[in-house]
């Protein structure tokens, strides 16, 4: 469904160009979840962004294929790619405290997409939006549909822009550190919503985190990256069981583990 | 919280709003009604002083004061919001493309926007009415076109800033076009700095307009307008203080309230 074919990303906005992904190779079916893991850094955000077309038309360059249902992604126009966006492929960013607009209601927020993309009247939006909200696992949808982002803690946020992001059925859910900055039980629960939406609706999830304990219970495939090139990648169980790469032996061995830690080590 | 403590928490938000409300309403009055017709001559009752018919006195042609008051408060109030309305519109239009699109745009339309900010205001004015002439409705259009780099200064430091938030970022992700971005996402998130800058603006139009209706460029006679009125009075100064005294505190009324009451509101905000 998605396939990025040696994608290679470079900053111009200094007097020597700086590449910060090199040949990156991604392939996404219907309904998998695929995880990037990599240090800060690795060009893990960075891939996500291109995917996603955000990354700006300016001061960069980027070669390579994104392709996406026959459509090359990188070279569209920007009204092509924005028919897909939001649409097709959707974004939840890491920080929820700061992705919702802070001056309007979460109801006409989540809905946005619909209104951009669909011609449905604003009582049918509104009718989704509360079904959406309900189906995050958030109480009382119709309260929250009023409310102003300050209003809420930063789990229900990041419902909220889980709620946002697949409004549309999105074929695409990318995830950028989408737990980084919750709290452990949270994060728990934001990573069960996740799995339960691709399960139910079959959305391919592309998982980036820097935990790798989190990649590994949730994610079939993973991609291990660093300096922007990725170093690793094969599904979960045999990266984790039989890393190839020193790399990756090094990551996975800096797990903390509860054992070691019983032991005083 | 009840009225009470709100206004004596808030004192500088409750005088300067009361000020100001008053001020409108006379304005406002003095757009429909003035107890005279403020052009209305009555030589017999040249440079009289305060008596129960005319509550202000006449001033030098016979004309009641009061009625001048009103009908130059409204003069002056009408021609600073038509001044800071052409100013925060086209400001606005300018700020947002230049802040969200950066580039080339930006940088041609801010040194044009400092080459005006360079010359003194009032002289731009003056230039300007010399070649449109004077009159109400060209004070307005100067005076407005004059304020709009300000403003687009402001506008754009605040687009720049949106620009690249998480809530922009995804507004983007979600397809929404330019258009709608800056206009339906980014917008409603300036109307703070907006709003004062308005509040700074709306002084400073008043104050513009009466300075040129004072040197005699501005609105002119017979329209009543309270620099006109103030320099004419000058003349008289020693012989009707209370000439140049009414029509003085009109605008330090004016002025104060509305920048008390923007003071007061830019601190609970």
């Amino acid at each position: 469904m998605l396939d990025v074919i040696d994608l290679n990303i470079e900053f111009h906005d200094h007097i020597t160009p700086e590449t910060v992904v090199y040949d990156f190779d991604l392939h996404l079916e219907k309904g998998e979840i695929v995880g990037i893991v990599g240090e800060s850094g690795s060009g893990k955000s960075m891939s996500a962004l291109a995917i996603a077309g955000l990354l700006s038309r300016k001061h960069m360059k980027k070669r390579g294929q994104i392709i996406f249902d026959g459509v090359d992604l990188l070279t569209c126009s920007r009204g092509v790619l924005r028919k897909y966006q939001g649409n097709d492929i959707c974004m939840v960013f890491q920080e929820p405290m700061t992705s919702l607009n802070p001056v309007k209601r979460i109801g006409w927020q989540v809905g946005e997409s619909l209104r951009i993309h669909t011609s449905l009247t604003e009582e049918q939006i509104r009718e989704k939006v509360i079904k959406t909200l309900a189906d995050v696992e958030l109480d009382d949808p119709e309260g929250i549909y009023d409310k102003y982002p300050h209003e809420l803690s930063g789990g229900m946020r990041q419902r909220v822009m889980i709620a946002a992001a697949i409004i549309c059925e999105p074929k695409i859910l990318i995830a950028d550190e989408p737990t980084t900055a919750l709290d452990v039980t949270v994060q728990a629960q934001i990573l069960k919503l996740l799995k339960r939406i691709n399960k139910t609706r079959g959305t391919a999830i592309l998982f980036i985190s820097h935990d790798l304990g989190v990649v590994r219970s949730l994610c079939e495939r993973v991609l291990v990256m660093y300096r922007g090139r990725i170093v690793e990648s094969g599904s979960t169980g045999e990266v984790f069981e039989h890393p190839r790469e020193e790399y990756t032996k090094r990551l996975i061995s800096a797990i903390p583990k509860m054992e070691k830690l019983k032991d005083g080590q | 919280m009840n009225i009470k403590s709100f206004i004596l928490k808030n004192k500088r938000l409750a005088i300067g709003g009361s000020i100001t409300a008053i001020m409108v309403i006379l304005a406002v009055t003095g757009l429909f009604f003035t107890p005279y017709d403020p052009n209305a001559m009555d030589i017999s009752a040249k440079l009289s002083g305060i008596s129960p018919r005319h509550i202000m006195g006449c001033d030098n042609f016979g004309r009641d004061i009061f009625s001048r008051v009103l009908a130059g408060l409204s003069t002056t109030m009408v021609v600073a919001v038509g001044t800071v309305f052409i100013g925060i519109v086209f400001g606005t239009l300018i700020g947002a493309f230049t802040g969200y699109y950066g580039g080339y745009l930006d940088e041609i339309m801010m040194r044009f926007n400092d080459a005006v900010l360079a010359f003194p205001s009032l002289l731009l004015a003056l230039v300007f009415i010399s070649v449109m002439g004077s009159g109400k409705l060209n004070v307005t259009i100067a005076l407005g076109i004059l304020f709009i780099p300000s403003y687009a200064r402001i506008m754009r430091g605040e687009f720049l800033k949106c620009r690249n938030l998480d809530y922009v970022m995804s507004a983007r992700l979600m397809g929404a076009s330019d258009m709608r971005i800056m206009f339906v996402h980014i917008l409603p998130n300036t109307v703070r700095v907006m709003l004062s800058t308005i509040a700074i603006g709306f002084n400073n139009a008043v104050l513009a307009e009466a300075g040129m209706s004072y040197l005699g460029i501005g609105v002119q006679p017979p329209d009543a307008s309270l620099g006109r009125m103030l320099s004419e009075a000058q003349s008289y100064l020693f012989v009707r203080p209370g000439y140049a005294v009414c029509t003085g505190m009109a605008i330090v009324l004016l002025i104060l309230g509305f920048s008390m009451l923007s003071e007061g509101l830019e601190k609970n905000a």
